[in-house]
């Protein structure tokens, strides 16, 4: 057993803080209560650098709260912005569960959009086809080409023991310089950077859609992604805590000469749970692509949801019902985001908050004693 | 496309990652594995160009560079080694933190201004030496050259001085390394910090002598990261390391160069008239850290070969193991 671990002792003060292991689980509000206690950390953290570059943390913050929850148009906006969040989250979830430190969602979600554009783009189907084979036939290719960037990490580490965090960040870069590849040139519309605009056949229906009938949906962008990433994160939920390969997979991460021994084939898992985790980010990308682009475009497909998502699923202990309250939050700090400056504010911010998650963590496998000096035994 | 032109921006250039490659190697070999190096570079090439701007003193610039490099990664080092946390997800939040702190505090930056560049010169006589003296010494930056001296230098350090073996020691068996006497937590605290001091320089290569100026992400475009593959490649030896950083140095280099001719080996060169087809020369770098770090496990594993034995581990003092 660990002997306690001493920091912060002071010589002359009478009393020091002491960390013994825990022996116990803390009760789940304890878990749930540090997680909150971190992120206020990382606010107040985040608000003193604001301040030292000389913008004002109480407004910064006050606008942040205000131009992603104010109303229930900006809401609406808020909740655009948690949907591809809630993907690459939710593809996280699932790698992480493994110990698989899958950092590629982002060029998955790219190859999931780049998958779906190509069948209105290539074209696979054509322009005048119904929304109902449309919009099935992108989802499918987003979720295979989403796969396919997920395979070669998880083969490559299945097979030669690559470390996945790299070969996975590398094809990030990869992914941009294939989409910008078809954007600039194969299907740039009149040289611009952008590819012509999908039919409406091939968007995914939006609430102002229903604007006609349901007045106060008018004007509201949110749209079928973020039922489908819902329901995704509900499924998700049943494979990880109650499916036989769920139980698997946490066993691999928790245990992996366990996992072994037990006769789970660990290879195999790896390159399973890889394409399960680009599938979902390319999921993400077809539901961004068809719900709010509605056309390819580099800036606002590689936008960094990838690297969000990893966070969003963090702060989520990698439970998925859990991370489609905290993708909203997040949907929230990047929608206020666009408008603050300095322009790199919600980039700390998330940065912050990881540190102070991870951090905390401390807490849940340490007790904090308060002790007299020389008291100890 | 002239061949030593290549190669001596590949020395040149790849001095970047020469330099948090070895950082990297330091802080691996005492067994914290830090992905933040990408952060850290932002930051170093961030700090250092702004105090090069506001004092117009590039050395100034430098050492803060080094300096800051080496505090934000303490706090990697108080995370993964004082509260034992994950070092993956650690070193991850690091390179958020930093890219962050580096993006808020470079906000303008790119149109402060320009700077004295560090100075570049020739060595007069090696400058003689057919082919490698115009590679290697002919109106190179002086952190080229400094590159030169570092890397037998950490060599020399890690395998041949007293320091170097505890360093070695802490990596490979912690608990034993503890009961001879060597304190494992502030050895990895220290190298820790080295590592990030290096890769602060290595983003100040950049800011300051190699690309100057602050292009917020795409000043190191990724380059943390090849050098994390790359200390796989290198196996943790220096000298690999530097082959490896000058190689991909030279690649990022022809990549440039090859889209400018018309004509290539007698051909009409595709790279020219479709300047979109570019897009697949700017995967190489990338795709080519993939490779290496197959060959690299390949060969580990040939050799048997393996990452210092506690890499990844926090040491708990009296737990079983390593």
């Amino acid at each position: 057993m660990a002997e306690s671990t001493q920091i912060n002792s002071r010589k002359r003060f009478p009393f020091k803080l002491q960390f013994e292991p825990r022996l116990d689980t803390p009760p789940g509000w304890f878990s749930a209560a540090l997680q909150i206690g971190a992120v206020i950390a990382a606010l107040i953290l985040g608000g003193i650098i604001i301040a030292v570059v000389g913008a004002n943390p109480f407004a910064t913050y006050a606008h942040i709260a205000g131009a992603s929850f104010g109303s229930i148009g900006v809401l609406s906006d808020t909740l655009v912005k948690a949907t591809p969040i809630l993907f690459t989250a939710l593809a996280c979830s699932i790698a992480f569960r493994m110990k698989l430190w899958n950092i590629g969602a982002e060029g998955q979600f790219i190859m999931g959009a780049f998958g779906a554009s190509a069948v209105v783009l290539a074209p696979l189907l054509p322009a005048t086809t119904s929304a109902w084979i449309f919009i099935p036939v992108m989802m499918l290719a987003g979720i295979s080409f989403g796969a396919m960037w997920g395979f070669i990490p998880g083969i490559l580490k299945a097979r030669f023991k690559v470390n996945e965090i790299i070969s996975s960040l590398m094809l990030n870069y990869i992914a941009i310089s294939w989409m910008n590849f078809w954007v600039f040139g194969v299907w740039s519309e009149g040289g611009f950077q952008m590819s012509p605009k999908f039919p409406q056949t091939a968007w995914l229906p939006r609430l102002l859609d229903f604007g006609k009938s349901v007045p106060l949906f008018r004007g509201l962008t949110t749209h079928l992604g973020l039922l489908i990433g819902i329901l995704v994160a509900i499924i998700l939920w049943f494979v990880i805590y109650r499916s036989k390969w769920g139980y698997e997979i946490r066993l691999i991460g928790d245990n992996p000469t366990a996992a072994n021994y037990a006769g789970i084939n660990i290879s195999k898992n790896v390159v399973m749970a890889m394409m399960l985790s680009g599938a979902l980010a390319g999921l993400g990308g077809m539901s961004e692509i068809t719900g709010v682009i509605h056309r390819l475009q580099t800036s606002p497909v590689a936008a960094g949801y990838g690297f969000t998502g990893i966070i969003v699923a963090w702060l989520a202990k990698l439970n998925p019902i859990v991370a489609i309250i905290v993708s909203v939050l997040f949907g929230a700090l990047l929608l206020a985001g666009r408008e603050i400056q300095p322009s790199g504010i919600p980039k700390m911010i998330q940065g912050i908050i990881l540190v102070c998650l991870i951090a905390s963590d401390f807490l849940l496998r340490y007790r904090v004693r308060i002790v007299r000096v020389g008291e100890e035994a | 496309m002239d061949p030593i032109i290549i190669l001596q921006a590949g020395v040149t250039t790849g001095t970047v990652l020469l330099f948090a490659t070895l950082g990297e190697i330091f802080a691996e070999r005492s067994g914290v594995l830090n992905l933040g190096v990408e952060g850290m570079m932002l930051l170093g090439a961030m700090s250092g160009f702004s105090v090069a701007v506001k004092t117009g003193n590039p050395w100034l610039g430098l050492v803060v560079a080094m300096l800051v490099g080496g505090l934000i990664s303490q706090i990697h080092a108080f995370i993964s080694i004082t509260l034992q946390a994950d070092q993956v997800v650690s070193g991850l939040s690091l390179t958020f933190l930093g890219t962050g702190i580096s993006l808020v505090f470079g906000e303008g930056l790119s149109k402060a201004g320009t700077i004295s560049l560090l100075p570049a010169f020739s060595i007069p006589l090696l400058t003689q030496i057919p082919f490698l003296g115009q590679i290697f010494f002919t109106n190179q930056s002086i952190l080229v050259y400094l590159g030169y001296l570092i890397t037998p230098l950490a060599w020399y350090y890690i395998n041949r001085t007293r320091p170097g073996l505890h360093l070695r020691a802490v990596g490979e068996y912690p608990s034993a390394a503890d009961a001879l006497g060597i304190n494992v937590f502030l050895t990895r605290y220290l190298y820790v910090f080295v590592g990030g001091a290096f890769a602060g320089l290595g983003g100040a290569t950049i800011s300051l002598a190699i690309s100057p100026g602050w292009f917020s992400e795409l000043t190191t475009g990724g380059q943390g990261w090849i050098a994390v593959g790359l200390v796989i490649f290198a196996q943790w030896d220096p000298f690999r390391a530097m082959g490896g950083a000058y190689a991909f140095g030279a690649l990022r280099r022809l990549i440039l160069d090859i889209q400018g001719p018309t004509m290539i080996f007698g051909l009409a060169n595709p790279f020219y008239y479709n300047s979109y087809l570019g897009f697949f020369l700017q995967m190489l770098p990338y795709a080519f850290t993939v490779i290496v770090l197959i060959l690299g496990s390949r060969e580990a594993m040939r050799k048997r070969i393996g990452s210092p034995a506690a890499l990844g581990n926090p040491y708990i003092r009296g737990e079983r193991g390593l």
